[in-house]
């Protein structure tokens, strides 16, 4: 498992991480750490997670081909009135929805340009904009299972339904984003002064179509979950409709379809799936068991956040992620322990711009980028935002806990 | 004389009127604007965050803000040129912002450049701290404009302590 993540990290002469993924997981069934009979049982079991996961990863990148991204971005432009702090509102708002229903690639990805230029056009400084997509990719990415890969891996492993992982975390998301707007209306006030003298330009065209689709497509998800049926078929239905048009405009190709979908990354995350099972069944979760008390109330909560906050810092959260499940699993406290790993998991990424320090000293190592940003201002924002919307979504998560009977 | 004006996004139009008011006839204006890199880093670092996904340059956020980030600095510079109404030369330079202001004005006779922190009283904290940097370091003497009138009494209130009788008892 290591070995994988190492390579994941490092990517050596840019393979995909696929490439050492699957044949670890061969060698996971190989050494019967998980029998295949259980390993084919997971998989299936993941099937439809990152089948969802693709609809999300298609539909995303439809919805930038037909300029929905630009068009939100002309929203928000005219909504703010040429003030920067009203602009910072609509930015905070279009990230949380984008990370919670998109997934936090395609704020990272596709948003955060889309938000630079947008500040650019308006005629306010884009520090504070840009510097909230990216918290926010991580901050709003508690919402839904698919909103991060993190999500995914635990979802599967704590056995909870979609709708009792949203219900649970909806709370936890809001409270987090309110303490990172919070601190970034304070932290940036310098930026945020003032009425400026720019206006919006010509509007881009609407993306009616895509907006009517993306609507219907939440509200799937919404219904079906209260239906009791997977709300991925919203998101394929979503995805088929979108690009159904396109295809007929002649507007993308099955090939770049297949290509938004990140099909190596998807055969990574099945991959991985199986290696956590490993892992899980073969003991590292009684072995590790007894680092954490038992149970499910604030104090022990609060502990897991921040232990899988600082791991993931450490080491980047994916693998805090799958070395932390097993022991939350393991803690007797039913679904908080793991969502808790969870908050400290997407949260605490944001303490450093990459996520953690691995990433970082490997950045250093390969000099990707030869300049010295002034990134200690990310870190001090970092240091003002993390603990704070750590411990208000914890506590949010444990008065949820307690209110819906764990 | 060489006078700099530091165009920013959110106080350049008061720096080009000052410059207007201010600069001598003859003298040469350059208009200066500096590019934080830390913004392009941080579109770059998050993408660099996400594990797994491959790492295709075409879909780095962090390049596509390098070159939104250069296209508006150049539109910034041309619209801070036509309300100078004036010859002007311009410089887009990009790195720590602060720094980068300092470097610039090495060789200047003038900076120009205005209060961008707390404008609700006077006092240190109406310079953010990177202007704050600016004003501490530049070789040069600095013209500090604020960007709109300063609020009621400039003066802070008078400091507690035992007050000191205007004129000594004889």
């Amino acid at each position: 498992m290591l070995g994988t993540l190492a390579f994941a990290v490092i990517r050596p002469r840019g393979w995909p991480e696929a490439l050492a993924a699957v044949p670890a997981m061969g060698l996971v069934v190989a050494i019967g750490a998980v029998p295949g009979k259980e390993a084919w049982h997971e998989i299936r079991r993941l099937l439809p997670v990152v089948g969802f996961l693709a609809a999300v990863l298609v539909l995303a990148q439809l919805a930038d081909d037909e300029g929905l991204f630009a068009a939100a971005g002309d929203v928000l432009a005219r909504a703010c009135g040429g003030r920067p702090g009203r602009l910072l509102a609509g930015v905070f708002a279009a990230a949380a929805i984008i990370t919670a229903a998109l997934s936090l690639d395609a704020t990272v990805v596709l948003l955060t340009p889309v938000v630079f230029a947008t500040a650019a056009r308006v005629g306010v400084s884009p520090r504070p904009h840009v510097y909230a997509c990216t918290h926010l990719a991580n901050t709003a990415s508690l919402l839904l299972p698919v909103s991060n890969l993190t999500n995914l891996l635990a979802f599967t492993a704590s056995g909870l339904s979609f709708t009792r992982f949203a219900v649970l975390m909806a709370l936890p998301w809001l409270v987090a984003i309110l303490v990172e707007y919070a601190v970034f209306r304070r932290f940036f006030r310098a930026d945020l002064q003032g009425p400026v003298a720019g206006g919006p330009a010509d509007p881009p065209g609407r993306p009616v179509f895509a907006v009517v689709v993306l609507i219907a497509t939440l509200a799937g998800f919404v219904v079906l979950s209260l239906l009791s049926i997977s709300p991925a078929w919203a998101a394929l239905g979503g995805a088929v409709v979108l690009a159904g048009r396109a295809l007929r405009q002649r507007r993308t190709s099955p090939r770049a379809l297949i290509g938004a979908a990140g099909p190596l990354f998807l055969l990574f995350v099945l991959a991985l799936g199986v290696i956590v099972k490993g892992v899980l069944d073969n003991g590292l979760g009684d072995g590790l068991a007894h680092l954490l008390p038992d149970g499910a109330s604030l104090p022990v909560l609060l502990v897991v956040a921040f232990v899988a906050a600082v791991l993931a810092n450490l080491v980047n959260n994916l693998p805090a992620v799958l070395a932390l499940l097993p022991i939350a699993a393991a803690a007797g406290g039913g679904a908080g322990p793991v969502l808790a790993v969870l908050i400290g998991v997407n949260i605490g990424p944001n303490l450093t711009y990459v996520g953690s320090l691995a990433t970082l000293l490997w950045r250093r190592v390969l000099h990707e980028h030869d300049t010295d940003p002034d990134l200690g201002r990310f870190t001090r924002l970092g240091l003002l935002t993390v603990p704070a919307s750590l411990v208000a979504a914890t506590v949010a998560l444990w008065a949820v806990l307690q209110a819906t009977g764990g | 004389m060489h006078v700099v004006v530091w165009v920013t996004e959110n106080t350049w139009p008061v720096c080009v009127d000052a410059a207007r008011d201010w600069a001598p006839a003859d003298a040469e204006v350059q208009l200066l604007h500096v590019t934080g890199d830390d913004v392009a880093a941080a579109a770059h670092g998050a993408f660099a965050g996400l594990l797994g996904r491959g790492r295709p340059h075409e879909r780095d956020p962090g390049e596509r803000v390098e070159v939104l980030a250069a296209t508006a600095a150049r539109e910034l510079l041309a619209a801070a040129a036509e309300r100078l109404g004036r010859a002007a030369t311009s410089s887009e330079r990009h790195g720590r912002i602060e720094r980068e202001v300092v470097r610039a004005v090495v060789d200047a006779d003038l900076l120009i450049c205005a209060r961008d922190g707390d404008l609700t009283r006077t006092g240190p904290h109406s310079l953010a701290p990177p202007t704050r940097f600016v004003v501490d370091h530049a070789p040069c003497p600095v013209l500090l404009v604020w960007p709109e009138r300063p609020p009621g009494d400039p003066l802070p209130p008078h400091p507690p302590g035992p007050r000191h009788p205007p004129h000594p008892p004889h």
